[in-house]
């Protein structure tokens, strides 16, 4: 770890001036990601603003009908927030499947947005990773990569954004509210937020240098029935090999609508909004769920040691749809 | 839940009731409030702190190390390279003459511009805070000449050649009539190979060390297992005399084996602070403990099993093909339990190696029983299947009545009971033999047993012990408690022996100005060391009785009954008796002092004249997602057959710590070598799966007790590894049952049984 400087800041726009004033400086809030990058040197900031404190840690119902979950809300207090788990059970189960309790008392909303990938080789100074050291290839293409992305991968980097958090918020439709150093603010849908890698791998989402989280917005509860379900190589503490963020609404016998997100799959969460049109208005029968799941993985690639991957996201997405289904 | 049910006899030292009993562990309240000192816990005045910097290739030449700036940065004391550091003595051959030696020869550190492995220390930084060298560690500049290495196992399997010992110096192969014979004109034939992948320890607490130097002298605070071969290591290493060096390792964070031996936090902490002249302190980061703290080698496993349709076997082969260091061989004995297992009138045993230019593998918990029960009870299911009998009653048509190979009695032996009353307490009966038929929902149930096995030592060990004036025992030994509940037990031993109550005694362990003993490895740390202190307490009482009979100050003077006790802090002599503090306070203010000893097993006519191993089976229960694969345990089952238990709730964690490695090697433990690189890719406990609590199903631990009087003085026989054997295989075997799907290569992850998962109706 570098020797770095450190503030804390006063206000919002504050804290965004701060950063944006220095291209070496960045925002910390948990720290839960970003300390252990900067102890392998992967991320080496030389100066830190401290927002953890800001008072940015309400969740208030909007006059739409919605939630404003503040940025410093962290992830322990948003999954039992009573208006979480009755509006959005989604959120909550899938907050409480990712990290460790520890974690996620220290863990922020937009730090967890925010998070960089698991690849071993972006967590290896030696190995070459476009992510972190753009231009000097991807390691995990030809390498170990059996965590890593079947869908919206580029030559340059087939790496997974690891939250679960975003999985859930990405079905819910969230919105991500931002501060810029200027005073001006704005709300960033959080389909757009994160990039796909393409040829700049190390540029993961809109933001710009110095733009700061301040809230995420959930538009009011969508109808259905909310299911989050995460597939891992252990019980508990492991990041999802895929996971689905399923919302069906039936109407008698057929779907009225239907949304999916997915996680473990690329380097944001994957919203299968074609495949949710194609279920609008479906029979809730096993041919259209087992014709949706394919359809979902559509244009999926593997790399060899994540091919296992495709069949796993299609029978996920099947069953956690058959799951919505039963319980809408 | 844990139960204990005795056969056989009692031995005598049992009436004070102190051994056995599941009295919670001594240590347990200074553990849990941060009171017991870990190595890199402790402070001396002036202490620097070293950071180590390892190789960004697997093999070369470093071509140019440039630390000037590294120098600069604030707080530097020291920047230390194979330019600058220490004369140490050259590495040596690949295998040294004799077995102890791997112990004790010389592990230099910084050495040498070569780099014989990824992460291999290039450069130690020391600074006045372990962030100052950490960050100047960054700063180093290394470029390498680097050279092709050989990564890949499979690839040169044809190449492998045969070493000349396996671990513990047991025979490299072993034939008993004509396998190849028996298993061509066998009715049934078996012949199935597995692979097990790289694994790694991960003991909580980190390879740690603060070394001080006081003139000649030097002491070093570290975390380490075996005490006199951690100092030997060190003296060669160092150059000097054994007496000079001191290891003190009162308390140990787990070590699992990878302990054993000095590393180079040791090693780079007394040189650097010999340089220095003051305390340095080092610790191996999680990462950097995958390549600098050894691992348990990549194998191949080819069982072959001919049996008659009954499915008694008439030859069994187990060969196996192991990666090794290419600069220090290590061979693991991942065939020799099957030496003793099952009968079989043709037998075959081979250990073949293939060098790799990686460090080298060490002693991972159940060397040789952890990967090769993986195979051999999952290979036993098979034929079990073959020939359509239960996998029980395979086992038990095939248990001999004396050693198979050695030809030679076993000492005790009870797999066929630990079988039998596991099969009747987990209603294996209700198990269904065809496999994928039993599913609950959405999940496939299976059911699967194994057999354990795991030989038992004893190692040299001395120990001595003290009673003052007050009644209060001293007892010191340089024997180590790994996380095992060796102070406990050994407690329990004196407060049995000597007749006083555990609060009476204090147990001094870790610290090699103690006696030596064989510390804790081979899980014959109790033994060992208990039957050193056995025999202590044993020369303290007769003394103790000596005075008693014929000190002028004596109250029992002239008592002339030849029957005496120790019991309730008493002496007893026929019908009299005294305080064992009055007797002592009168006939010797200064108390009495003995020492004891246990001579080392392989010495022994009882270790020549009997076969001497623990044994246990293991039953599990295994639930499988119908739509996913994942694989989650319902619940486990071990039946132990070890001997006289000392402890029985210190014995219980023993055996489900053992159990829990077992799933973990079934189902997730598996360190990725990338061929390219050379280097292990999942190095850090986020990636590296271990089992977590979650895991983890409800867990029954049933003893069922015999003393062994050929074993030991105490009866009892080794545990601290029987856990692990076999379970990870009755895990794989219950997948099966679960599924039909029999994976051979471990870890058994979901996306190996997904594809031959049906898809169920919605």
């Amino acid at each position: 770890m570098q020797s770095f400087t450190y503030e804390r800041a006063a206000n919002a726009q504050q804290a965004a001036a701060a950063v944006a004033a220095r291209p070496d400086a960045k925002f910390i809030s948990g720290g839960t990601n970003l300390l252990d990058l900067m102890k392998l040197e992967i991320e080496r900031p030389a100066h830190l603003v401290d927002i953890s404190r800001l008072p940015l840690d309400r969740i208030e119902e909007t006059a739409a009908g919605g939630l404003r979950v503040g940025a410093q809300v962290r992830n322990s207090d948003l999954a039992a927030d009573p208006l979480v788990r009755s509006r959005y059970p989604m959120l909550t189960q899938a907050l409480l499947a990712g990290a460790s309790g520890q974690i996620r008392n220290k863990a922020s909303t937009s730090g967890n947005l925010l998070q960089r990938t698991r690849c071993p080789y972006f967590y290896d100074r030696h190995m070459p990773c476009n992510k972190r050291e753009p231009g000097s290839g991807c390691a995990a293409l030809q390498g170990f990569n059996r965590m890593h992305a079947i869908l919206g991968t580029s030559e340059a980097c087939i790496a997974v954004h690891p939250s679960d958090m975003a999985v859930a918020m990405s079905g819910l439709d969230a919105s991500i509210e931002t501060v810029s150093p200027d005073g001006e603010v704005r709300g960033i849908p959080i389909r757009d937020f994160h990039r796909l890698p393409g040829t700049m791998p190390h540029v993961e989402t809109v933001l710009d240098h110095g733009e700061m989280i301040t809230a995420v917005t959930l538009p009011p509860p969508p109808p259905g029935r909310q299911v989050y379900r995460k597939v891992r190589d252990r019980a508990s503490y492991a990041f999802a090999l895929v996971s689905v963020a399923a919302i069906v609404e039936k109407s008698g016998d057929r779907i009225r609508s239907a949304r999916i997100a997915m996680g473990g799959v690329a380097a944001k969460p994957w919203r299968a909004t074609e495949t949710e049109r194609g279920l609008a208005g479906a029979a809730a029968a096993e041919g259209v769920l087992n014709d949706a799941a394919e359809a979902a993985l559509a244009g999926a690639v593997g790399h060899g040691a994540n091919d296992f991957k495709i069949p796993l996201a299609k029978r996920t997405v099947r069953h956690t749809l058959a799951t919505a289904i039963k319980g809408a | 839940m844990t139960e204990t049910t005795t056969s056989g006899t009692r031995p005598p030292e049992t009436r004070n009731g102190v051994i056995g009993r599941p009295i919670d562990r001594i240590d347990g309240p200074l553990k849990v409030t941060g009171n017991a000192t870990y190595a890199y816990e402790n402070v001396l005045e002036g202490t620097a702190y070293g950071y180590v910097l390892g190789a960004a290739v697997a093999k070369g030449r470093i071509a140019e190390i440039d630390t000037a700036e590294a120098e600069r940065a604030p707080a530097v004391l020291l920047i230390m390279t194979h330019r600058n550091a220490p004369a140490q003595p050259e590495f040596g051959p690949t295998v040294t003459p004799t077995v102890p030696e791997v112990f004790t020869r010389a592990r230099p550190a910084l050495n040498s511009d070569r780099v014989r492995y990824y992460d291999e220390p290039v450069a130690l930084v020391v600074a006045e805070t372990f962030e100052a060298a950490r960050a100047a560690a960054g700063l180093i500049r290394v470029r390498y000449d680097k050279e092709p290495g050989l990564y890949d196992l499979t690839g040169h399997k044809a190449d492998a050649y045969a070493p000349k010992r396996t671990n513990a110096g047991f025979e490299t192969d072993s034939v008993v009539g004509d396998f190849e014979s028996a298993f061509t004109t066998a009715p049934v034939k078996i012949d199935t190979t597995y692979r097990t992948p790289f694994e790694h320890h991960n003991p909580m607490e980190p390879h740690a060390t603060l070394a001080a130097w006081s003139g000649d002298d030097l002491t070093i605070h570290t975390s380490a297992q075996t005490l006199a071969n951690f100092r030997a290591g060190v003296a060669s290493t160092l150059r000097m005399p054994l007496e000079r060096v001191r290891i003190v390792s009162p308390f140990i964070g787990g070590g699992f084996g990878s302990k054993l031996i000095a590393h180079a936090d040791t090693i780079l902490a007394a040189l650097a602070a010999q340089v220095l002249q003051r305390p340095v302190k080092i610790a191996l980061t999680r990462q950097q403990m995958f390549a600098n703290a050894g691992h348990r080698a990549e194998m191949i496993q080819q069982v072959r099993l001919g049996a008659d349709t009954d499915g008694r076997l008439t030859g069994m082969a187990h060969d196996v093909w192991s990666a090794t260091s290419s600069f220090e061989e290590y061979c693991e004995q991942t065939a020799v339990f099957a030496r003793s297992l099952y009968a079989a009138p043709n037998r075959l045993t081979r250990h073949r190696l293939v060098p790799m230019d990686i460090n080298r593998g060490e002693w991972m918990r159940s060397p040789g029983e952890a990967p090769g029960m993986l195979a051999f009870e999952c290979a036993m299911d098979e034929l079990a299947e073959r020939v359509g009998v239960d996998p029980i009653e395979l086992r038990i048509r095939n248990e001999p009545a004396q050693d198979p190979e050695r030809e030679v009695p076993f000492s005790t032996r009870n797999l066929v009971a630990c079988m039998e009353e596991g099969a009747r307490r987990f209603g294996w009966e209700r198990r269904n033999p065809t496999p994928g038929r039993t599913r609950e929902g959405r999940k496939l149930i299976g059911c699967g047993m194994a057999a354990a096995i795991r030989p038992n030592y004893i190692g040299a060990a001395a120990a001595r012990v003290a009673i003052d004036r007050d009644g209060l025992v001293t007892a010191r030994l340089d024997m180590t408690d790994i996380g095992t509940g060796t102070y406990t037990i050994l407690t329990q031993i004196a407060a049995e022996s000597l007749g006083v109550p555990i609060s009476s005694i204090k147990m001094e362990l870790g610290d090699s100005r103690f006696p030596r003993t064989a510390g804790s490895g081979g899980s014959w740390g109790a033994a060992s060391a208990g039957s050193a202190l056995h025999d202590a307490c044993s020369v303290l009482k007769e003394r103790i009785l000596a005075a008693a009979h014929s000190n002028e100050a004596s109250p029992l003077r002239g008592a002339n009954a030849t029957e005496a006790s120790f019991a309730n802090s008493e002496v007893r002599i026929g019908q009299r008796s005294a305080s064992l503090a009055d007797l002592i306070r009168m006939t010797a203010p200064d108390g009495f002092e003995a020492e004891g000893s246990v001579a080392a097993g392989a010495t022994t006519q009882s270790y020549k004249a009997f076969s001497q191993h623990s044994y246990g089976a293991h039953f599990v229960e295994v639930a499988v997602d119908c739509d996913t694969g994942e694989i989650r345990m319902s619940r486990m089952l071990a039946v132990i057959g070890a001997g006289r238990i000392l402890n029985a709730k210190t014995a219980r964690s023993q055996i489900i710590g053992g159990m829990i490695w077992g799933i973990g090697a079934a189902l997730m433990e598996q360190t990725v070598l990338d061929p390219r690189y050379g280097h292990f890719v999942n190095h850090d406990l986020a990636e590296y799966h271990v089992p977590v609590n979650g895991d983890v199903p409800a867990m029954e631990v049933v003893f069922l007790e015999q003393h062994d009087d050929k074993a030991n003085p105490l009866g009892a026989k080794g545990l601290g590894e029987l856990g692990v054997c076999g379970a990870g295989a009755a895990v794989a075997n219950a997948i099966y049952n679960a599924t039909g799907v029999r994976v051979r290569e471990f870890p058994i992850t979901l996306d190996k049984v997904l594809p031959a998962l049906p898809l169920i109706a919605i």
